[in-house]
């Protein structure tokens, strides 16, 4: 474990949200019983170890139009994933790009990258231009749209 | 989260300050006393109408989320992407299963014979592969892990 108590205590004060106020990490320092700055540095120690990967919002693609989204699945090379996979991974469309392991006979694909569109159509157009980018190094591919969100609460530290 | 998660905003809901918010605030935001007041000088807002705008983008359920995004896997823990063939007769029933473990972040119904798509987060490595073994055993089906081995990058952008 990486993170000692004082750490565990900042990440469960802020795992549901930054407060909206002027002076947030005041806030959160006020309700856990430590100071402005060591809330700031602590903060900013877990961000560079990678224990925060960035202080940011998450857009709701559905809310913003993009109601079809699609998990686009791809069987790539593994002599050019890496390169493949970081090219795919800066089109502006692309919100998550990973290699993941394989698993056969019944499932082929070792490259995810999440396509959102307004539309299934647009979606299939950036389909397209993954596989025009993937060229022959592409053996074989899918698209998986969502159909319903089951669940959706994000990481809970457990509170013990 | 108390607003329907699939509800489309109308397309004047958001000005064009929205959306360089929703496009800026998602790369980072400063660690500093202040942090309202210096990501909205860059962006032309003063840090309270910054804070008035992200309410009622939260509000509206344009943002999921605002705050510092934890990595589980560099606190300790880890992250497992798993996919499920559950037969449509049962399906209602599976999901009430495996959303029933805290460890179960999002679940997602697709389009494939994989039909149910969920990840797990965990406070300790062992616990995805507890996991999953918990929810074979109850459901009688199996589990399979994509765990992710590489990341290209994971970025939205909205039209500004």
């Amino acid at each position: 474990m990486t993170l000692d108590s004082v750490d565990r205590r900042i990440v469960q004060a802020t795992q549901a949200g930054l407060p909206l106020v002027t002076e947030p990490y005041a806030q959160v320092a006020a309700t856990l019983g430590l100071t402005e700055s060591e809330v700031i540095a602590r903060l900013a120690a877990m961000q560079d170890r990678g224990v925060i990967r960035r202080i940011a919002l998450a857009p709701n693609h559905y809310a913003l139009g993009m109601t079809a989204n699609g998990m686009s699945v791809w069987d790539v090379d593994d002599d050019r994933i890496s390169e493949l996979g970081t090219q795919i991974g800066t089109l502006p469309f692309v919100t998550h790009c990973y290699q993941r392991p394989r698993a056969l006979p019944e499932w082929p694909y070792n490259l995810f990258a999440m396509l959102h569109g307004e539309s299934r159509s647009e979606v299939q157009e950036k389909q397209a231009q993954v596989a025009a980018i993937l060229g022959n190094a592409c053996r074989g591919h899918d698209i998986l749209y969502s159909t319903r969100i089951l669940k959706k609460t994000g990481l809970r530290l457990r509170d013990d | 989260m108390t607003r329907p998660l699939r509800t489309v905003l109308p397309p004047d809901a958001l000005d064009s300050t929205d959306r360089a918010i929703l496009n800026a605030l998602q790369d980072g935001f400063p660690l500093t006393p202040r942090p309202y007041d210096d990501a909205g000088a860059d962006l032309g807002v003063t840090g309270d109408d910054l804070i008035v705008r992200l309410a009622r983008l939260r509000d509206l359920g344009a943002i999921t989320r605002f705050g510092p995004f934890f990595d589980a896997a560099e606190m300790g823990g880890a992250f497992c992407l798993c996919a499920m063939a559950v037969p449509s007769h049962r399906f209602d029933a599976v999901m009430t299963q495996v959303n029933a473990h805290p460890e179960v972040a999002h679940n997602y119904e697709r389009t494939h014979a994989l039909n149910m798509w969920f990840v797990l987060a965990t406070d300790t490595p062992d616990g995805i592969d507890r996991t999953a073994r918990a929810i074979e055993d109850e459901t009688g089906l199996k589990v399979m892990l994509f765990p992710k081995l590489e990341e290209y990058f994971i970025g939205f952008r909205v039209q500004a």
